[in-house]
């Protein structure tokens, strides 16, 4: 059989974990002191803190020895030359106060006079009680830790000219069948089938929609004198140029009309 | 005149009210805004709820009441799992905030002085500056003392951050031993008594 030893309680909780092992006095290694220093919520914490270590209960409250060593440290932070908050001090004279009260023979004429450590008790029951259901409030669930609101999203269909929809490519044929059709009407115009450069019209689309601040209308930018030759290499400078991501094409409705703009440049 | 709905159209639009608004939605606000033209009593607002509370019973998402009305939120024990959807943890709360927040929390109203008796350290400006931005806390009043501190008091929007639909949600504070107490002060081995 191998010894099995019972799991020991935990003395005290220390930074969220345990500490098992009663230590023989208080001697807490100087560099460890500021970052214990600053775990405590004040000097009642300190104070149950003591208490709890040496497994003893509030309600017995051993002045003596808890004031020597609550003095021991508040003496070891001052030789550390932390910055000690004032609260501190007021307590070591509380106790020091109490310690000598306590020392005192008792008077007849005094016999009314409670315990003068019952209000000390009094607030330590009074901050554990507090402690604990802090610690308890930690422990509930909470929104972003443990909760997740369900919610649904509802697109603000509103908002700014900034997103409009995409201009699908079948409406684009679609102003194009009207162009083309217009433009037939003209055919007999046509005089001589001019060779028309794709990229000749690209520029001419970027310096008319650059003379322009606001955004031209899709039909506006063919010349239906043009026939239809004239009108299919706008379409394809179009496409062209939308590929190459120079301008813009929206279209507020389907079906509504379509408008082209230059693309803006990223300001850096 | 007011329209009338069966319980199923009921049930439908307060399903979809509670999850498309923005925030919980009490049966006063639905009475004022989705229902404002419907005929209903509130009975039937009270079935429709318990409908959708039973519905939701075995999915990933429940219906819960907190402090400022009716939410859904995903069934807690996926919270692991959920929480993986989010680059960032949840903030952490100091000792001293969660401290301070209980003392409002179970004693409230109470002055930022009595919390500071409580506790034996002075509350710093930004824990009750940042509790009061986070709404969880707010000024009810002013205590008829000499400077007129202010009385501080939880909000519902604490109770929703919790999940909680009222105070007596919270856990039980832990008792205080007062019988122990006055028997130490009675106790004779402490102080003789006089005869």
């Amino acid at each position: 059989m191998t010894d099995v030893t019972s799991p020991i309680p935990p003395l005290a909780f220390l930074n969220g974990e345990a500490v098992l092992e009663k230590p023989e006095d208080l001697y807490i290694p100087p560099d460890a002191l500021q970052v214990i220093l600053e775990s405590f919520e004040g000097p009642l914490d300190l104070l149950l803190y003591l208490i709890k270590r040496h497994k003893l209960d509030i309600l017995e409250l051993p002045i003596l020895s808890i004031t020597q060593q609550y003095v021991r440290y508040v003496e070891m932070m001052q030789e550390l030359q932390l910055e000690l908050a004032g609260e501190y001090l007021v307590m070591a004279a509380l106790l020091a106060q109490i310690k000598s009260r306590l020392l005192l023979p008792t008077h007849e004429e005094l016999e009314e006079e409670e315990d003068p450590r019952a209000e000390l008790v009094r607030r330590l029951q009074e901050y554990e009680q507090f402690k604990v259901a802090a610690e308890n409030l930690d422990k509930i669930p909470r929104v972003e830790r443990d909760i997740f609101v369900a919610r649904a999203l509802i697109e603000d269909t509103e908002q700014s000219d900034e997103s409009f929809p995409d201009v699908e490519l079948k409406e684009l044929l679609l102003a194009m069948t009207e162009v083309m059709a217009r433009a037939k009407q003209f055919e007999h115009h046509q005089v001589s089938a001019e060779a028309l450069s794709t990229r000749e019209r690209m520029s001419m689309i970027l310096q008319y929609l650059g003379e322009h601040t606001n955004p031209v209308e899709f039909s506006r930018l063919f010349s239906v004198q043009e026939g239809r030759s004239g009108v299919v290499v706008t379409f394809i400078a179009m496409l062209e140029l939308l590929k190459e991501q120079l301008i813009s094409i929206v279209q507020v409705n389907l079906g509504s009309a379509i408008y082209l703009s230059l693309k803006l440049q990223e300001s850096s | 005149m007011k329209r009338r709905v069966s319980d199923e159209q009921l049930v439908e639009l307060v399903e979809a009210a509670i999850f498309v608004a923005d925030k919980p939605l009490s049966k006063k606000h639905m009475k004022e805004t989705v229902l404002q033209d419907i005929h209903v009593s509130d009975q039937r607002i009270n079935q429709a709820i318990e409908t959708i509370f039973e519905h939701y019973q075995t999915r990933g998402v429940r219906l819960v009441e907190v402090g400022t009305g009716y939410r859904f939120q995903a069934c807690q024990s996926l919270s692991p799992w959920l929480n993986m959807l989010w680059q960032e943890k949840a903030p952490k709360y100091s000792r001293a905030t969660l401290e301070t927040l209980a003392l409002i929390a179970y004693r409230q109203p109470i002055t930022r002085g009595e919390i500071e008796q409580v506790r034996g350290v002075t509350v710093s400006s930004n824990i009750m500056k940042s509790l009061l931005e986070r709404q969880w806390i707010k000024v009810v009043g002013h205590k008829e003392v000499p400077g007129k501190p202010a009385l501080y008091a939880t909000t519902k929007l604490f109770l929703d951050y919790f999940s909680l639909s009222g105070l007596d949600g919270l856990p039980k504070l832990p008792e205080l031993q007062s019988e122990k107490l006055d028997q130490m002060l009675n106790d004779p081995s402490v102080r003789e008594p006089s005869e």
